[in-house]
């Protein structure tokens, strides 16, 4: 029982599919879209953490009633997980599932086709 | 009332703590002896037939991740520290973005049952498999001796069992629970289990919730005025428990890095997206596991302002189990000995599931990395690797028992924030650099698994939580030199560096070959095993 494709001598020339047009351009959206948005969830958490470490008073201001800068922004991020969450899987679906899909159909066809 | 119960160390009826919980065992047996009917190959043992849907599957990872240090740990760090509690569980769910973002689809379409699957996939398979299930068997050990070592203290504040010998033979039945669970039920066992317990623990908080807001008015600002009358306006707002100095808020730093990238290099978090039959499920799973555990940790904020106020600081650490009292003291408060009575079994229900599913991961990790691919280089006999995997399993068990009787009355609060900073430093840089580096090589994963793992343990050993402090789990002699009780801040860059200056003083270049044919399944789920048919 080998666990590995690369072992088990798969013929799929799958050099020339990652240099094929459409998986170039899965790649790039793919990338694109979850690069900026990783290095902005990130970004927005650590400012964040900074914030509750370093500046106290900024966080204790009271907005509405009891609650505080720092309640809302904590919150905050609780939005900006759920919101990002959505975002991405509504953008996967709509433009990277259908290519993905497709290159996957047209690599079963070649290797059924030999 | 309160007071009374505090005095005999004890809250509320022992009995119906034990009868619920004995209800929750009958009920999950029944299910994990139906689900284990089709447990015959590897992909059925290890990944439950790959037959789960997202929903159920981001259920389970709810059940899977939310330990009892984050439902008991959180609520209390909550009620005693306020603001700074709440901090935790932020981290704890941003982290889930880098495992929906960057991780979970392409592990799922690139491997088969490990970590390891993924990262040796074009590397050079024996010598990063065994690195691989290195880590995996250490994040899983300090998991696991965490939640053994919670057990103990649940059982004397819940069970109202106070001597050593009493406690040890609790832990030793929720060990042999946990062995016959993951014996006979496998993964797909495992997986209702914490399916069931999500949904217990997550409806349970529910409850409590409801009723604390209503005891507010529903007012939020009114809860944490109330939180503030008993506990000081400090409570509001950041600083308590790590605004103290200079070096506790660079340790904060330290741990904030540790929780949001270690959750997507957790080897039995990975392991879960495994038990779904493609890339897409995999997708709904963390988007299920993301609104579930963010809703829980909404909860835990009001649960922990509630118990702050309703309860207070003092009797809180005044009880038995001190921080971790404070969300059954709440159940008991609210709705006397059959709340907490069902907040206790769901307490230990936490542990079952966590331990089960850590526990399953270990000795697939051992069975599948080290026996079959390693020492028998891939062709075991056949049957013979998932034998391996259910005698790993016992002896697992068996440790993890040993360990949670060892650790009893140690101060080991640090090893669940020691397993994520381990994580983050020894896993997820060797998996985004393999998943997105097409230069990466064996070298660089090697050493930055090797690196990753081996700094994280030293700082820690060196540091205030083993020795020369007042808290530290060795009194009386000071060895440590590192100032941090978190070694993430080092670790996790060390990781990252060491991966980057392998690959680049590497002579000897990977297969491109590979490289493309693992980019093109990555993306597209191209030969990525489904379900299973029975």
């Amino acid at each position: 029982m080998s666990n590995d494709a690369h072992e088990t001598g798969s013929t799929t020339d799958f050099e020339a599919t990652e240099r094929s047009e459409s998986f170039q351009k899965l790649k790039r959206r793919h990338r694109g879209f979850v690069f900026p948005l990783a290095a902005a969830f990130l970004l927005w958490y650590f400012a964040y953490v900074l914030l509750a470490d370093y500046a106290h008073e900024f966080m204790s201001t009271k907005v509405i009633g009891n609650i505080n800068v720092g309640l809302l922004l904590g919150l905050g991020q609780f939005v900006t997980t759920f919101a990002i969450t959505t975002w991405y899987v509504s953008y996967a679906n709509r433009k990277l599932d259908p290519i993905a899909a497709q290159i996957r159909t047209d690599l079963e066809k070649t290797e059924a086709g030999r | 009332m309160i007071a009374t119960a505090v005095e005999t160390t004890t809250v509320g009826t022992p009995w119906i703590n034990i009868s619920i919980f004995g209800a929750f065992v009958a009920v999950t047996l029944i299910v994990v002896l139906r689900a284990s009917r089709n447990n015959k190959t590897a992909a059925d043992y290890y990944a439950a037939g790959r037959s789960f849907t997202g929903p159920q599957n981001g259920t389970a990872i709810a059940g899977d991740y939310l330990s009892a240090a984050s439902f008991l740990g959180i609520c209390g760090a909550i009620a005693i520290n306020g603001y700074d509690g709440f901090l935790y569980s932020i981290g704890f769910l941003v982290a889930w973005l880098v495992a929906l973002l960057l991780v979970a689809e392409l592990m799922r379409n690139t491997g088969k049952f490990t970590m390891a699957d993924v990262l040796s996939f074009r590397l050079a398979q024996r010598p990063v498999r065994v690195a691989a299930a290195t880590t995996t068997l250490v994040v899983c050990f300090f998991y696991l001796l965490a939640q053994m070592a919670g057990a103990g203290g649940l059982v004397s504040l819940l069970l109202g069992i106070n001597d050593r010998v009493g406690q040890s033979v609790v832990v030793a039945v929720v060990g042999a629970l946990m062995i016959i669970y993951v014996l006979i039920g496998g993964m797909k066992g495992t997986t209702w289990v914490q399916i069931i317990k999500a949904a217990l623990l997550i409806a349970g908080a529910f409850i409590m919730t409801v009723w604390v807001l209503a005891i507010n008015g529903f007012n939020l600002s009114t809860l944490l005025g109330a939180a503030a009358e008993t506990g000081g306006e400090a409570v509001l707002s950041p600083g308590l428990q790590y605004g103290l100095t200079d070096l506790s808020r660079l340790d904060f730093v330290s741990l904030a890095l540790a929780l949001v990238l270690g959750t997507a290099g957790l080897p039995h978090v990975l392991m879960r997206f495994y038990t779904v039959p493609t890339a897409r499920e995999a997708r709904r799973s963390v988007v299920w596991a993301i609104w579930l555990i963010g809703l829980f940790y909404l909860f835990t904020l009001v649960l922990g302002y509630g118990a702050g106020s309703l309860i207070g600081k003092e009797k809180i650490l005044a009880a038995p189990g001190a921080v971790n009292s404070a969300a059954p003291l709440l159940a008991f408060e609210l709705g006397g000995p059959v709340l907490l009575g069902v907040i206790s079994a769901v307490a230990f229900a936490t542990i079952l599931a966590v331990v089960a599913g850590l526990t399953i991961t270990a000795a697939t990790s051992f069975a599948h990395d080290i026996y079959a691919s390693v020492v028998k280089k891939g062709k075991p006999e056949p049957g013979k690797e998932i034998k391996v995997a259910r005698i790993t399993v016992v002896i697992i068990g068996i440790f993890a028992i040993l360990g949670g009787i060892g650790v009893q009355g140690q101060n080991v609060a640090f090893l669940v924030a020691l397993a994520f900073a381990v994580a983050a430093s020894a896993n997820l840089p060797t998996i985004l650099y393999s998943l997105f580096w097409r230069r990466f090589t064996t070298r660089g994963a090697l050493w930055s698994m090797y690196g990753g793992l081996g700094s994280a343990i030293i700082l820690i050993a060196f540091s205030p939580v083993v020795s020369g402090a007042e808290t530290s789990m060795i009194q009386g002699v000071d060895f440590h030199w590192f100032p941090l009780s978190n070694p993430g801040i080092i670790s996790i860059p060390l990781g990252f560096l060491l991966g980057w200056l392998g690959t680049v003083t590497s002579r000897t270049l990977e297969n491109p070959a590979i490289a493309s044919e693992m980019d093109v399944r990555s993306l597209t789920g191209h030969g990525a095993e489904g379900a299973t048919e029975h």
